[in-house]
Formats: C-alpha cells, sequence, structure tokens
C-alpha cells in the first residue's frame, strides 16, 4: 500500500529541474505547479504541470527568486509543499523561513542546517567537529597580509586563499611562495568584496592535482541517514563541472566506505534531513578532504539513480512527508556505471554562453530496453535558449554495464544529438569522452587545462578521421548529385523512370576541409555509385590514397541531419559513423562529426583545377556598427562605452510604427561610441553603436 | 573511308563534327557506297583535299579554344577570373555542351581590325544541360577584344536566343565584356539592340539568367536589365550605365568602380542584381542550383524534383514561433524554413529592402515561390523599394506558372514624405496589380498583422486568392486598436475600455473567417500539409484569358 505523501506540490524552479521533478512527482500520483516568468510562458515544464502560475517578468530577482511571488503562487494553488530544485532558491534559508511561517512544507533541510552549512568557514568548522577531514587550514577569517603569511607558514606551500562567502572561483587565489600571498591576499580581498559584497577570506592548504568526488546522502526526520556510492566531477573548467561519473575509477571500497561514514557523520552532526551532497577533493593517494556539504539535489544527480535504481526526488519528498527512509545501509548497491555530460548552449572554445531559439532539436535515444540514454531537459525544438537564464540545454547521462560501455553509449549518444539554432558545447564533450585519457581515467581537476592548454579548438581530424569524414561527405554528395538528377519537367508525380534517369554513376572529387591543427586538407575520392535507383540504402564504393576500397551506405533521407553511415571493406571489416549534416553551403556543405563543425568543399575534378585561380579573399568586417534598421525611435541602449558584449546580446531597441526591434551584436566586441539616446529619433541605416576593431580589443580576463 | 586517327584530338566528338559539315561523315560503315569512284585529289603535303580540310578546321578549333591567347589567358586568371570555355564547363554538365558559331569571325575592316581577328569574336555560345535539362548559354570572353560586342558577337547571341526560343529552354548569359567594340560604330549599337529586342520578346516566354563576370558598361547593362534575374560576383564584376571617369568628369565626384556598381552596391542599394556570390566557381555552382528550380518555359509546368521531405511533416514549433506579445519581432524566413521542403530557400535580393522577403523553394518537390513580410525589419512594413521587389518576383512567377505563397504580417504602408513623395502609390500599386493579375496558384497565410491597404495587397482574398489562411494569431483590420480608437472615440476622453474592445472584435483572424474573406484558421503546424494538399487540388487551375494585346502594369 503506498503511504501518502502530498496531493500537490510547486516546484519553485524551471527548465529541466522542474520537469524532472515533475515527472517523479506525476510517478507518485502528486499534482504539480509550476511557476514561470514571461520568458518561460510556453516552457515544457508550463506545459507538463497540472498548474502553472505566473511570478514576474524574466529577470530572476522579480520572478524564480521573488519569494512573495512564490508565496503568492502557492497560496493561490494550495500546494502542500515546494520542490527548490537547485539554484534560485533551493538554498536559501530565508525562503525555508517564510515557507515554514506559512504553514509550507518545503522539500529539503531545515532552516537552520541549510544556514550552518551554506557558510563556507562555519561549514568547515562543523564539518571538522563531526570528525570529518577537513583541508588543513586557518578556521577563520584572515585579519590582514601578515596574518595571512603567518598562516601560510604554518599550513605549508601551497596554499589557497578564498573568499568566505565565494563560489564559482570569483575571489580564489593559489599561493606558492609569500610573494603570491602578498599579491594574491589584496586581489582576493577586492574580487570578493566586488562579487559578494563581503571580504572575509580564508587560507587553506592547496591540494595539487585533486580530484572532486563527492557522496551523496539521504537523510530521514528520524536520525537515519545513509550514504550513497560516490560521483567524480573532475572534468571541470573554471571550477564549472563538466562531465560527472559514478562510480569513482579512483575509490576503492575502503576508501568510499571511510568518505560514506564521514559524510553520514556531519549529516547526523547538525541534523540535517533530506538530500544532500558531502564535497571532497582526493588526492592522488586517496587521501581525502571536506570541500562543501551541498544543501539540496545536486545537478548530476541521475548518474547516481542509474548505478543505484534510487529515485532521489522521490526520496526526498517521502522524506519532506514525514517518511522513515525505506532502506538500510546494507540495502545500498550499486551495478554498472554511468556518465553525465553537460550540455550548454556555448562556445566551447571562448567559453562565452550563447543565445538563440533551437531551430534543430533532436536529443539521442535509447537503443536497448537498457535505457542506456537519459536526456534531461527542459526544452523542445522552438525553445529559446534566453540571456535571463542559465544556458543549460540538457543533462545527458548515459549508463553501462562498464564505464568504457557507459562511455561509449555516450560517444554514441552525443554523436546523434542535433542541436541547431544556439552554438553548444558538444564538441569539447565529444572530445574529451573520446580522449585516452579520460578513457583510462587518469584524470583531475585540472584535465582541461593540462589537455588543451592553448584552449579547445576543436577536433583535430588524423588520417583515419579524414579517411571516415572525407568517406561521409563522398557518400552526401553523391547521394545529392543523383537527387539533382531525379526530376520531371511537367510538375506531376515522379515515375520510376525519373528515378532511373541517367544520373552519374562515377565522381571524381577533391574534398577540401579546414583542420582544427590549422591544416588545410585535401582529399581526391573516387566514388562509384553501385545501385541503379535512388534510394535509401543506395551502395557508393569510396577510392582514397592508402587506403582500401571501401563501400559506403548511409541511413540518410536526403537533407535530414542524422547521418548512420557504414563504412565496409569487403571480407574484412566494417564500421559505423554518426555524423550529422547541418547546413548546406555554396559548393559543398557542411557537417558535424566527432562532435565538431566542419565546412566542407567539394569539387570535381574540373572545379578542382580551376580553383587554383579563385584569389582567397580577406574577411570583411561589417559587424563593427550597429545601423537603425528603420527610421524610428530608440527606446532603450542596453550597453555602455567600453562593455565588452558578446555575440547575439542585445544592445539597443528601436520603436517604429508600435512595433519594438531588438538589434543584438553581430559579434563579440567593445562598444566605442554611443551615438544615440533612448528617446532620440533615428534614420534608418543611422549609425548608432559602433564598435572597436577587434584588434584593438583585450582579450577576456 | 576516312582516315581520321590524328586529327581527332580536337574534336571533343564525332557528332559535333557532323555539325560543322555535312559531307564529312565519320559513320564507320556508309550506308551507300558511291557508284563512280572518284580519284582523290592530292596536295603537296601529300593529303587529300578532305584531309586538308580537316586539318584546317582543326587548326582553327583549336585557336578557337584559345579566345585571345595564352598571355589574356593568364591576365584572365591573375584577376581570379576564369576564361569564357572554363565557365561554360563549370556551368553545363560535362561533355553535355554543343557549340554553335565556333568560326565565327568580325568583318570589320576599320582601323586595320581586318589584320586582328579572333575566331569567336569573343563569345561563346551553344546549348547543353545542367542536371539533365536542356539550356541555351553565351558566356563572353574578355582575352578576345575585351569581350566587346560585335555585330557578329551579338549575332552568335541572338541565334541562341532564338533556338532557345524555339525549343523552350531558359537562356543564360555570362556577361565579361568591356563594352561596345568602338571600332565597328554603329553595327555595334545595333547589336546591342538586335539582343534587347529578344531579351524582350523572350521576356515571359523562356527564363533568362545574367551572371555579371567582369565589367558590364554603358548600353550593355540593359540586357542584363531586361533578363529575369540578374547575379554578380563579387569584386570582380560591374554594372553601371557610366564609369567613374565620365561620373567625374560630369559630376565631379570621385567614386571607384566597385562603389560606383560593384555587386555591393546592385545588392544593397540599387536592388539592380538579385544575388552576388563569392568567385565564378561558386556562382556558377549557384546558378546550376538555382536553373534547377525554374520551368523551362511558359508551356512548362514548374519543375518536380525528388524529396525526401515528408508531405505530411506537422511542425509543432511552429505554433510557438510568433510572440506572445504582438509587438516583439521574429524572423519569417525562419517560418518558410519550417514549412517548405529540407528548409532549403533561395532567397532572391536578400540584402536589398530587407522588410520583405522572396524566393524559391519546393513543397513536395515542386518548385514554389514565397514572398513574406519580414517583421524583423522595420516591422515587415511595404515601402517603395520592397513592393517594387515583390511585384517583379510576382509577375516572373505568374509567367512561369510557379505557384505562389504569401505570409502576411504586415502593419501597412510606410508613412512618410519621403515615401510619398518618390511615388509609394505608385510603387506600391506594382505589387497590388502583380498580385491582382497573377493567375497561377496563390496561396496566402496570415501569420500575424494584415492591416489596412497591405492586408488587401498581400494576396488577399479579394484578389482572386485560391486559398487564404490565418494563423490563430492573424490579426485582419483596417489598423492597430491604438490608431483605430483614436479615430473612432475621438471625443472620449478615455479611451481605454474601447481599445480593449477593439482589440476584442479585430486582434483575431473570426471576423475575416465570418464573412470568408480567409478560408479557414488553421494551426501553424498543419500549415505545411495544408498547402501541398492546396497545391495539388490547384494543379489543374485555369482561368479563362480576357483577350488584351497587353496590359497596362504601372511603371
Amino acid at each position: 500500500m503506498e503511504r501518502k505523501t502530498f496531493d500537490k506540490i510547486l516546484i519553485a524552479n524551471r527548465g529541466e529541474i522542474a520537469v524532472r521533478v515533475i515527472k517523479t512527482a506525476k510517478k507518485m500520483g502528486i499534482k504539480t505547479v509550476a511557476i514561470y516568468s514571461d520568458a518561460d510562458a510556453r516552457s515544457l515544464h508550463v506545459i507538463l504541470a497540472d498548474e502553472a502560475v505566473r511570478v514576474g517578468p524574466p529577470p530572476t530577482n522579480q520572478s524564480y527568486l521573488s519569494v512573495p511571488a512564490i508565496l503568492n503562487a502557492i497560496e493561490e494553488t494550495g500546494a502542500e509543499a515546494v520542490h527548490p530544485g537547485y539554484g534560485f532558491l533551493s538554498e536559501n534559508s530565508h525562503f525555508v523561513k517564510s515557507l515554514d511561517e506559512a504553514g509550507v512544507t518545503f522539500i529539503g533541510p531545515g532552516e537552520k542546517a541549510m544556514a550552518d552549512l551554506g557558510d563556507k568557514i562555519q561549514s568547515k568548522i562543523i564539518a571538522k567537529n563531526s570528525g570529518v577531514n577537513t583541508i588543513p587550514g586557518f578556521d577563520g577569517v584572515v585579519k590582514n597580509t601578515d596574518h595571512a603569511l603567518e598562516i601560510s607558514h604554518s599550513i605549508g606551500y601551497p596554499v589557497m586563499i578564498k573568499a568566505s562567502a565565494g563560489g564559482g572561483g570569483k575571489g580564489m587565489r593559489i599561493a606558492w611562495n609569500d610573494q603570491e600571498v602578498i599579491e594574491g591576499f589584496k586581489l582576493a580581498s577586492q574580487e570578493s568584496k566586488s562579487s559578494f559584497g563581503d571580504d572575509r577570506l580564508l587560507i587553506e592548504k592547496y591540494i595539487d592535482n585533486p580530484r572532486h568526488i563527492e557522496i551523496q546522502i539521504l537523510a530521514d526526520k528520524f536520525g537515519n541517514a545513509l550514504y550513497l556510492p560516490e560521483r567524480e566531477c573532475s572534468i571541470q573548467r573554471r571550477n564549472q563541472k563538466v562531465i560527472e561519473e559514478a562510480p569513482s575509477v579512483h575509490l576503492d571500497p575502503s576508501t568510499r566506505k571511510a568518505m560514506g561514514e564521514q559524510a553520514v557523520s556531519l549529516v547526523k552532526h547538525v541534523g540535517y534531513v533530506s538530500a544532500g551532497t558531502v564535497e571532497f577533493l582526493v588526492d592522488p593517494e586517496r587521501n581525502f578532504y571536506f570541500l562543501e556539504m551541498n544543501t539540496r539535489l545536486q545537478v548530476e544527480h541521475p548518474i547516481t539513480e542509474y548505478i543505484t535504481g534510487i529515485d532521489l526526488v522521490e526520496q526526498m519528498i517521502r522524506i519532506a512527508a514525514d517518511q522513515k527512509l525505506s532502506m538500510k545501509q546494507d540495502d545500498i548497491k550499486f551495478k554498472g556505471w554511468a556518465v553525465e555530460s553537460r550540455v550548454y548552449a556555448e562556445d566551447p572554445e571562448k567559453y562565452l554562453p550563447s543565445i538563440g531559439r533551437l531551430s534543430k532539436y533532436i536529443e539521442p535515444v535509447s537503443l536497448t530496453d537498457k535505457h542506456e540514454v537519459r536526456c534531461d531537459s527542459g526544452i523542445v525544438e522552438g525553445s529559446e535558449i534566453s540571456i535571463y537564464y542559465d544556458p543549460l540545454i540538457c543533462k545527458l547521462s548515459t549508463y553501462g554495464e562498464t564505464r568504457s560501455e557507459a562511455i561509449q553509449n555516450m560517444e554514441r549518444a552525443l554523436d546523434s544529438y542535433v542541436i541547431k539554432g544556439v552554438t553548444h558545447n558538444i564538441p569539447l564533450l565529444r572530445e574529451v569522452i573520446g580522449s585516452s585519457r579520460f578513457k583510462s581515467g587518469k584524470i583531475s581537476t585540472k584535465f582541461l587545462a593540462e589537455e588543451y592548454p592553448g584552449g579547445f579548438k576543436g577536433h583535430a581530424l588524423k588520417d583515419e578521421s579524414l579517411f571516415e569524414l572525407a568517406s561521409v561527405a563522398s557518400l552526401v554528395h553523391a547521394k545529392r548529385d543523383v537527387r539533382n538528377w531525379c526530376w520531371r519537367d511537367n510538375g506531376e508525380a515522379l515515375s520510376e523512370k525519373e528515378l532511373n534517369r541517367n544520373a552519374p554513376k562515377n565522381w571524381n572529387l577533391w574534398i577540401k576541409v579546414h583542420n582544427n591543427n590549422g591544416n588545410v586538407e585535401i582529399i581526391n575520392v573516387l566514388v562509384e555509385r553501385r545501385s541503379t535507383v535512388l534510394q535509401h540504402k543506395d551502395e557508393y564504393q569510396v577510392k582514397v590514397a592508402n587506403h582500401p576500397p571501401t563501400i559506403v551506405n548511409a541511413q540518410w533521407p536526403l537533407e535530414s541531419p542524422l547521418i548512420n553511415a557504414q563504412l565496409r571493406i569487403p571480407n574484412q571489416s566494417e564500421r559505423f559513423v554518426t555524423a550529422q549534416y547541418l547546413d548546406p553551403l555554396p559548393v559543398g556543405f557542411r557537417l558535424q562529426y566527432m562532435g565538431t563543425k566542419f565546412d566542407i568543399t567539394i569539387h570535381n575534378q574540373r572545379q578542382h583545377e580551376l580553383s587554383h585561380y579563385m584569389i582567397e579573399k580577406p574577411k570583411k568586417d561589417l559587424s563593427k556598427v550597429i545601423l537603425s534598421p528603420m527610421p524610428g525611435s530608440v527606446v532603450s541602449i542596453a550597453v555602455n562605452v567600453g562593455d565588452i558584449v558578446n555575440e547575439g546580446v542585445e544592445v539597443a531597441v528601436v520603436e517604429a510604427m508600435k512595433m519594438q526591434n531588438v538589434l543584438r551584436a553581430s559579434r563579440v566586441g567593445k562598444v566605442k561610441k554611443i551615438n544615440v539616446k533612448p528617446g532620440s529619433s533615428v534614420a534608418a541605416d543611422e549609425v548608432m553603436i559602433e564598435f572597436e576593431d577587434e584588434k584593438d580589443e583585450k582579450p577576456f580576463d | 573511308m576516312h582516315k581520321i586517327g590524328p586529327f581527332t584530338r580536337f574534336l571533343s566528338r564525332p557528332s559535333s563534327v557532323s555539325r560543322i559539315s555535312p559531307i564529312i561523315s565519320f559513320n564507320a560503315k556508309p550506308i551507300v557506297k558511291p557508284v563512280v569512284t572518284i580519284q582523290p585529289r592530292r596536295y603537296a603535303s601529300g593529303r587529300t583535299k578532305e584531309e586538308e580540310t580537316l586539318a584546317r578546321i582543326e587548326k582553327l578549333r583549336a585557336q578557337a579554344q584559345l579566345g585571345g591567347g595564352h598571355t589574356r589567358i593568364e591576365t584572365q586568371h591573375k584577376k581570379g577570373k576564369l576564361t569564357a570555355r572554363e565557365r561554360v564547363e563549370l556551368l553545363l554538365d560535362s561533355d553535355s555542351f554543343n557549340e554553335y558559331d565556333t568560326f565565327v569571325e568580325h568583318q570589320c575592316t576599320d582601323f586595320g581590325m581586318d589584320k586582328n581577328k579572333v575566331i569567336g569574336d569573343g563569345v561563346v555560345t551553344g546549348h547543353g544541360t545542367i542536371n539533365g535539362r536542356r539550356v541555351f548559354v553565351f558566356s563572353q570572353d574578355f582575352t578576345a577584344f575585351g569581350g566587346s560586342l560585335s555585330k557578329m558577337h551579338a549575332r552568335k547571341i541572338c541565334k541562341i536566343m532564338d533556338k532557345a526560343m524555339l525549343v523552350g529552354a531558359p537562356v543564360i548569359g555570362l556577361n565579361d565584356s568591356g563594352g561596345a567594340r568602338i571600332q565597328e560604330g554603329v553595327d555595334s549599337l545595333a547589336g546591342y539592340a538586335e539582343i534587347f529586342q529578344r531579351n524582350v520578346l523572350s521576356s515571359g516566354v523562356v527564363p533568362q539568367i545574367s551572371l555579371i563576370m567582369g565589367p558590364c558598361a554603358g548600353g550593355a547593362v540593359y540586357s542584363p536589365a531586361l533578363t529575369d534575374f540578374t547575379f554578380m560576383v563579387r569584386d570582380t564584376s560591374y554594372l553601371f550605365v557610366t564609369g567613374p571617369d565620365v561620373v567625374k568628369a560630369v559630376t565631379n565626384e570621385d567614386v571607384t568602380q566597385e562603389e560606383l556598381g560593384g555587386a555591393n552596391a546592385h545588392t544593397v542599394k540599387s536592388g539592380v542584381a538579385h544575388a552576388a556570390f563569392e568567385n565564378d566557381i561558386e556562382a556558377i555552382q549557384r546558378i546550376r542550383d538555382f536553373t534547377d528550380f525554374l520551368p523551362l518555359s511558359n508551356r512548362e509546368q514548374a519543375p518536380r524534383r525528388y524529396s525526401d521531405d515528408s508531405t505530411d511533416r506537422e511542425d509543432q514549433s511552429l505554433n510557438h514561433i510568433i510572440p506572445v506579445d504582438s509587438t516583439k519581432a521574429y524572423d519569417m524566413r525562419e517560418i518558410i524554413s519550417r514549412l517548405i521542403d529540407d528548409g532549403h530557400f533561395f532567397e532572391i535580393m536578400p540584402d536589398y529592402a530587407k522588410n520583405i522577403v522572396i524566393g524559391f523553394a519546393r513543397m513536395a518537390g515542386k518548385t514554389v515561390s514565397i514572398v513574406g513580410n519580414q517583421p524583423l525589419v522595420s516591422s515587415g512594413v511595404l515601402d517603395i523599394n520592397s513592393s517594387v521587389k515583390a511585384a517583379r518576383f510576382v509577375r516572373f512567377c505568374d509567367a512561369f506558372n510557379i505557384p505562389i505563397i504569401t505570409l502576411v504580417d504586415v502593419p501597412g504602408f510606410l508613412p512618410g514624405t519621403a515615401q510619398e513623395h518618390n511615388g509609394i502609390i505608385r510603387h506600391g500599386a506594382k505589387l497590388l496589380y502583380a498580385y491582382a493579375e497573377a493567375t497561377v496558384p496563390k496561396i496566402t497565410i496570415i501569420t500575424r498583422k494584415a492591416y489596412g491597404g497591405a492586408y488587401d495587397v498581400m494576396s488577399s482574398k479579394h484578389l482572386r486568392g485560391d486559398m487564404n489562411y490565418s494563423w490563430p494569431t492573424g490579426e485582419i483590420a483596417v489598423m492597430g486598436a491604438k490608431g483605430a480608437v483614436e479615430i473612432i472615440f475621438r471625443h472620449v476622453q478615455d479611451r481605454t475600455q474601447s481599445e480593449h474592445e477593439y482589440i476584442d472584435k479585430f486582434a483575431n483572424p473570426i471576423p475575416a473567417a465570418q464573412r470568408g474573406f480567409i478560408d479557414d484558421i488553421i494551426l501553424p503546424c498543419v500549415t505545411r500539409k495544408r498547402i501541398i494538399e492546396d497545391l495539388a487540388v490547384l494543379a489543374r487551375k485555369k482561368l479563362p484569358e480576357i483577350y488584351k494585346k497587353h496590359d497596362n502594369c504601372p511603371l
């Protein structure tokens, strides 16, 4: 008999996590209330929820962070409990307090435990008192530079100076000697002051080459607490997690047990209830040190669910509904391996967020009944990635019996994940997942910095991958060319005759592709059509120097995004390549292969010969100015002189005929001059905003 | 039997040789043997007369391949330009070119021209196929007399234009000419006019495409201007009536060729050219793609090409594409790409009068034309330039049996002295006229605003629209609520209430549907399916023609 929890809960969040919570709530027979800002009025979480309440305009401080608006929504809908998701109000103890006062259950920890563990200095003291290994350091506020030096000497170098209130790498400095401590202290306190309005700093031992490994805990209101297997989140950029996995290759059973028991003792010590995560740094010798505790459902919880089969959201709801944990520590088993990739709308080379509408969006699916692919997303094709919120597109998780199987599934899932309309980080994810170092498990939080010291530049094709790409490109070209011959001039339906027309059977192609190692690769491919009729399964033979003749066929409805190609060397071997057909180009097309986009120029023999006469033109920069598209009046200017704006960011709004036109930066740039003011009228093509020349701009950071 | 061994190397293949002289036959086995055997006359070389003639022909043909000679070809290449023949090779399917008038030479004797001849006289003409479909082509050869137009040069062009009319196939002109052959005087001018006359006679009979691949100045510009589409190659092509030197002399303006008549000037400012491409190879490839959309002549229906895109595909994301806030803009091209086959849209004049979007696409494989107001630019308002841009396009499609799909989101005609004084009335009337006279299938979808006279113009039911739909977001009214209420309730102080009333009444498609002015209100996601069904229904549409010599379209 199912024990009753709540009739109706409100999810004080948006996007994928709101969708995630709604799914479990539905499974448990609980009605759901979504909240939304104006920007999210048609979002997936709003559509999926039983009820939805508007909480304000797009900016988060007026919507998802507005406690009065949310309390109002609770009252309006009669929700009995609130799940906060992660981010927004999930770790805001004032919000918990307001809910308590309103007699509404918060699905999460109590106010006090949240407040105590939320403060970095405080939580470290609590951890130490609970018998948790902490990083050697000073348990208090550092007074001044001399004090900082004194502490540093007692701990021993290297040391890390960081903001007490900080997060996300802001106000953080590493020092290897006295000089660096003096400088680091000054800079960190300034940064901390400007970022968090709080210049309290702390100093601790810096762990070199650490791994980030965390323990998921569950605790009920009856003093029961248990730990679940660990997650490793070492692949990070700028202290933001990128790829996570569970379990960790680094841990042995005894370390796992020791970490888990310490986490449970911390939880019990502060009387923490609900799901939570204790983060540790683990050094190469498996010494582990408490980092911090996250008093909420973690972003990367799906991988734990994958290997344990436990629905963490369900557990949170049950705990909040005063139910006892139904399992004991000994019941916790785990099986297989799970990997999660955070798919973001951001440029993986510059780490800049990208915004826009998802013009094409196809999520990868599981091919077996093991449900080896899980997509936690809150968007659909046509959704808008806006400037107001986190640019997370999806948490893509895959499962396997073994780590290598999980990784292989992730490779396939990333290859077949179609996202168009915004720049995304799949190129980086695919590169890391496919790298031999990641596969070997020898990772640390420095992985990205060490592997891509000059920044990530996209996949560099090597001989074999270049051949694969050329084979797929040849097939695509040949199929399109044959299609061009299948026509009928009276406009009537095509008959067998038109499909059997005397289309080309042989091609001598020159494939040009800009490789990301800086080379321009030109490959000559001889292609021969092996079948007579245009069909999905037609076969082509490709011949490239130094490669055996290979038969290529593909599941590729013409011009569709996904190409599942088979490359076969008769009587020898066969392999499968998943690539994506993104856009046609004037002479060729754009393919995505190994996660990276490649512009492919395809010339026939004659075009190739004559292409030598074509003059390479310097790229023209037409984007240095923002012109008024029409006569009208300026409603607003969103930038100031000296601002550095990203591509696609709103710079101004012009109104004409009672229509507002948002003008956006067409490239990254620094604002040099603003020629208009809000309220001033502009003529068509009037220069409104000027950017500095690219060469004058200072690089980011 | 003739010995042809060593002489065939300049012959592209036997079939083209037989066209040169019917006397020479290369059939391996002559069907009828001559009864009387005449002893062949032998020349000093020891060859027969036939052999000698053949050798001469081969020599001439070989010379013709070189146009103005190696040095000039090299100069042409150094500019990043291909030669006339190389361009034809790239334009047509391999081995499909059949050349006409290879041996033509000019007949001018003045100014020492009798000693200065180039075989072919600066233009390569003939026919061939593009993806198996017949087209006629001329390609001016800048290496021969700078591609200048002589009497014979013009006559060659006229010949293929006449042939194209005769058989019903498009004419593609690759222009690269310094202008008139001054040495020929009025003969050259006559040549231009002969071409102009044929451009006009062919107009509406066979599609005519001009690709400007070098200079095109003076009188020469009017041939491309009379054709249906003019494309340019960036940085290497120019179009102007008078060049920078004359401009300087007459108006004292300093201007470069590029500024005066380059691709940018004509695709962005003047609207003379319909698109520009990066270089010769890209331009020619794009012309091949473009030709695939066109019917061969006005006798043919729009062509259908194989497509894998599903005809009953429902695109749910279209349902949310129109912003909730009706003052917000969106990109009409995104709607277009979601409706058409494979999302492939060949946009015409993409950089000119961007407040209206025009171009070719396919639905269920068959060519259609798209005209859409573009809310992203000036709210999609109709002004002089956008009216003229769309009007000419609509007329082309009507002439060549290409169905017209119109997507409407238009707030009206652009007000202001600039527009009024430059004749928005006259120019706006062109679009109105074009839609009203068009007899091809006309399908209209109102996506949002359809205000005022602009509603009437944009392929409304009243202009014989065959199928007129509105999305639920449609607003069909004389004007926006605020303006309307200010007029109706002029003397009322607080008009908020009346404004809401007006919005309730007109900011939706129901009143128009109640009057039958729109045939149905459809969900955006089913639009593709409905259009494809309608196109099938309308495939046999026929309207009785009223006799007239010709119409009197406002110009």
